[in-house]
């Protein structure tokens, strides 16, 4: 079963994982002229069969609910419902992860080239400078070793490449960037801008990794609202459809799909030689040997494979001399308010769709404010005249109840009159909250799943309360009512604030640092102990800014990569 | 009680539960859909059901049609039907609730929810189709049932192309510059007070 190709090439790079770390690594560096062997523990893509882009509900038996209404029942086989191209989930068949009892935690896996960059929310936002200094303003937290200015041409490139909608607003906590133009404010969004107005809030045009000016060859949006169901134009940002598939055409990829990474294998002087991973279609062992390796497999994955890359040279896990593999796990703060606005009763129908994601969006504004919480949160923005869907009306149904047709004049009535607003902010590390080995859990190709740690302080929970009372005024002030809350039972804090994880944003556990005792990885995202090892995911991550995590994923990988093509030309790795 | 379709539909739902369980590859996913899209084209419209027997498929069809009129042309029985055929959880929803509604006909009028008048009718879902009444005797079953039949008839309605009409959805299409009707904008800003 144990199968060791010798014969076989050794890759300048291998990378693994093939999300926004990976895919930007690979492009980066088979643009350089380094080859390059990605490893994708899912299958290969293809956008035109896969994507379910301008499907009606109607076009499937079950509209969308799932084979046998799962939806209804609250499951889902396909993450966040039948149409999105998550291809993952909360929970994966055979690949377990257990929480310490008295702590939950969920964890999103796709399994697919290109990872959740498939269907994530393409929200692109710069740190601002203070958000890498936060310990030096706060002294809360630990600082970045990289500053706003080193940071910051990488935005640029990684902005040009991918293409970001936005506008120059001179903003601290909102960094302008390398901006297309962004489509209109929806009408329910003019009114949380006239309420932001009032309120003394900012309120934007939105900084979407959506392309509205062709770009590279890609055409531009066609304002069908489905990002989240890939595009088949490529017109938002994947890492499969904008970095992966042109890098197969420079000859200098190889990618393997269906490549599950168990261990990173060491040779005498301790360096990385070769990665070992699970060939999935044949459940073999495969290895494949590199000059150096990118762990880009989603923040927690990349720990889990640092901590089962154990030898009697590393008992405590590979590059983890500092013990800090696995600590400083940080989700985002989440928490949602929706509202019902009779402004919007009665207006006239119209095409709402546009971007897949909001037109505008509240960056945090409070920043030089002292509060009864540290750090911030930003606010994203929906409602319009959305596709119905199963589930659209649950809500009327709920409390107009009845039947015939005073339920179907409601619902006419009720249709695109409600707001959502979402708030995603900021969380500090605690010690309380970190992933580890399971001692006693393996998934099923024998690799030992992460047990997580996780908890809330005081700071998020307080954070919400601030949301809450934000989200309340806002609604209010453009003639809405909040819509009662989901659970009535949930009132306090820690019930009102999202289960950690349920953001997606999860980064930190390998965190970056001048200090090797106090951080895994030095400024260039290269292992303080292993110096041809480099981690190009969230892992890196010293804090967890108000902005999704996504775009600065992009631009530390693009800076990481320049940094080891270059370090290779010198001969240091 | 041959039918060809059986075995065929029988190596479907076979299918669809490896895809459940993960067993699966998305273009393997994506085959065993479109086949089933296929089969229901194939079978002309005339739909045979899964689940349900020929009375509860007929009372169900009643019942949705009163609670949104348009709902069968919208496919609803059909919807409510399939899902049923694949999760039992959902069948004893179903089945005891057609039951529920045969039992409380026949206790006040004497005959089943099919055969009553549409006033007879119309009467039994004015006490079932609100929450308040639960806690009367009795009805606390069909309150509940009468929640899942409408929210499930609602969805398929709405999904429906005579649903997505009537509501007035205009997107799911390509346009080359997203424009917001100026027209619209304004009648918000005023009602609102904020223009």
């Amino acid at each position: 079963m144990f199968q060791v190709m010798r014969s076989a090439p050794v890759y300048d790079v291998v990378v693994i994982g093939s999300g926004a770390g990976g895919g930007t690594t690979t492009k980066v560096l088979t643009d350089l002229g380094v080859s390059v062997c990605l490893l994708e523990a899912g299958p290969m893509l293809n956008p035109a069969r896969d994507f379910k882009e301008h499907m009606w509900p109607y076009q499937v038996p079950h509209r969308g609910a799932g084979d046998g209404g799962d939806s209804y029942f609250g499951r889902s086989a396909n993450g966040f419902g039948y149409f999105s191209a998550t291809f993952g989930n909360w929970e994966l068949e055979g690949e377990p992860y257990t929480t310490a009892p008295g702590n939950q935690f969920k964890w999103f896996r796709s399994r697919i080239v290109g990872g959740r960059t498939n269907h994530y929310g393409r929200i692109s936002l710069r740190f601002a400078d203070y958000d890498l200094k936060s310990y030096t303003r706060d002294g809360i937290g630990t600082d970045w070793p990289i500053s706003y200015e080193d940071i910051s041409p990488y935005y640029d490139k990684a902005e040009r490449f991918i293409g970001v909608t936005g506008s120059k607003e001179g903003i601290r906590s909102a960094p302008d960037g390398i901006f297309q133009k962004c489509p209109p404010p929806r009408v329910h969004e003019v009114l949380v801008q006239k309420s932001c107005q009032k309120l003394g809030i900012p309120c934007i045009p939105s900084r979407l990794a959506v392309i509205t000016e062709e770009t590279n060859g890609r055409p531009p949006c066609h304002y069908c609202a489905q990002c989240g169901r890939g595009c088949v134009s490529s017109s938002n940002y994947s890492s499969s459809q904008v970095q992966v598939f042109p890098a197969l055409k420079s000859g200098k990829l190889n990618l393997i799909t269906n490549a599950m990474a168990r261990e990173l294998i060491t040779d005498d002087t301790g360096k990385v030689k070769a990665v070992s991973y699970i060939d999935k279609t044949t459940r073999t062992e495969q290895q494949v040997r590199c000059r150096a390796v990118v762990l880009a497999a989603s923040a927690c994955e990349s720990a889990r494979l640092l901590l089962n890359s154990k030898s009697p040279r590393h008992s405590n896990g590979l590059a983890n001399s500092s013990g800090m593999v696995g600590r400083n796990l940080t989700d985002s703060v989440g928490f949602g308010l929706s509202g019902e606005v009779p402004a919007l009763e009665g207006m006239m129908r119209h095409n709402s769709d546009g971007m897949g994601g909001m037109h505008v969006y509240i960056p945090w504004w409070l920043w030089d404010k002292k509060l009864d919480f540290p750090r911030g949160y930003h606010v994203e923005i929906g409602g319009g005249f959305g596709m119905p869907q199963v589930g659209s009306f649950g809500g009327v149904c709920r409390k107009h109840e009845g039947y015939g047709k005073s339920l179907k004049d409601a619902i006419y009535q009720d249709y695109g009159t409600h707001v959502g607003l979402s708030g995603r902010g900021e969380m500090i590390p605690n010690e309380h909250t970190f992933c580890a080995i399971d001692p006693n859990v393996v998934d099923k190709y024998g690799i030992p799943v992460l047990r997580f740690n996780f908890q809330w302080s005081e700071a998020e929970l307080k954070q919400v309360e601030h949301m809450e009372q934000t989200f309340t005024s806002i609604i209010e002030t453009m003639g809405g009512k909040v819509n009662g809350p989901r659970h009535p039972e949930r009132a306090s804090g820690a019930d009102k604030i999202s289960i950690g994880g349920m953001i997606i944003h999860e980064v930190g556990t390998v965190r970056m640092g001048d200090d090797p005792a106090k951080s895994a990885l030095n400024k260039y995202s290269q292992s303080h102990d292993v110096k041809n090892l480099f981690v190009a995911d969230g892992g890196s991550f010293v804090s967890n800014p108000d902005k999704n995590p996504t775009l600065t994923i992009t631009a530390l990988a693009w800076r990481a990569a320049e940094y080891l093509a270059e370090e290779m030309r010198k001969g240091n790795v | 009680m041959s039918n060809p379709e059986f075995s065929r539909r029988d190596v479907l739902r076979t299918i669809a539960l490896a895809v459940t369980a993960g067993g699966m590859t998305t273009a393997e996913a994506q085959h065993v859909h479109e086949m089933a899209a296929a089969e229901t084209v194939a079978s002309g419209g005339v739909y045979t059901p899964k689940k349900f027997n020929a009375h509860e498929y007929a009372t169900l069809t009643r019942l949705c049609e009163i609670t949104v009129p348009g709902a069968v042309e919208g496919g609803a029985p059909q919807f409510i039907d399939l899902l049923s055929s694949q999760n039992p959880e959902l069948a004893a929803i179903y089945t005891g609730g057609l039951a529920w509604l045969d039992d409380e006909s026949q206790r006040r009028n004497h005959v089943t929810f099919l055969a009553a008048t549409p006033e007879q009718q119309t009467a039994l879902l004015d006490l079932i189709a609100y929450r308040a009444n639960a806690s009367q005797e009795g009805l606390g079953h069909g309150v509940r049932f009468f929640d899942w039949a409408r929210r499930m008839t609602v969805d398929a309605y709405y999904t429906s192309p005579p649903g997505i009409k009537e509501i007035g959805y205009m997107g799911n299409t390509a346009v080359a510059k997203f424009e917001v009707p100026r027209e619209a904008v304004e009648y918000a800003l005023k009602r609102s007070g904020l223009g």
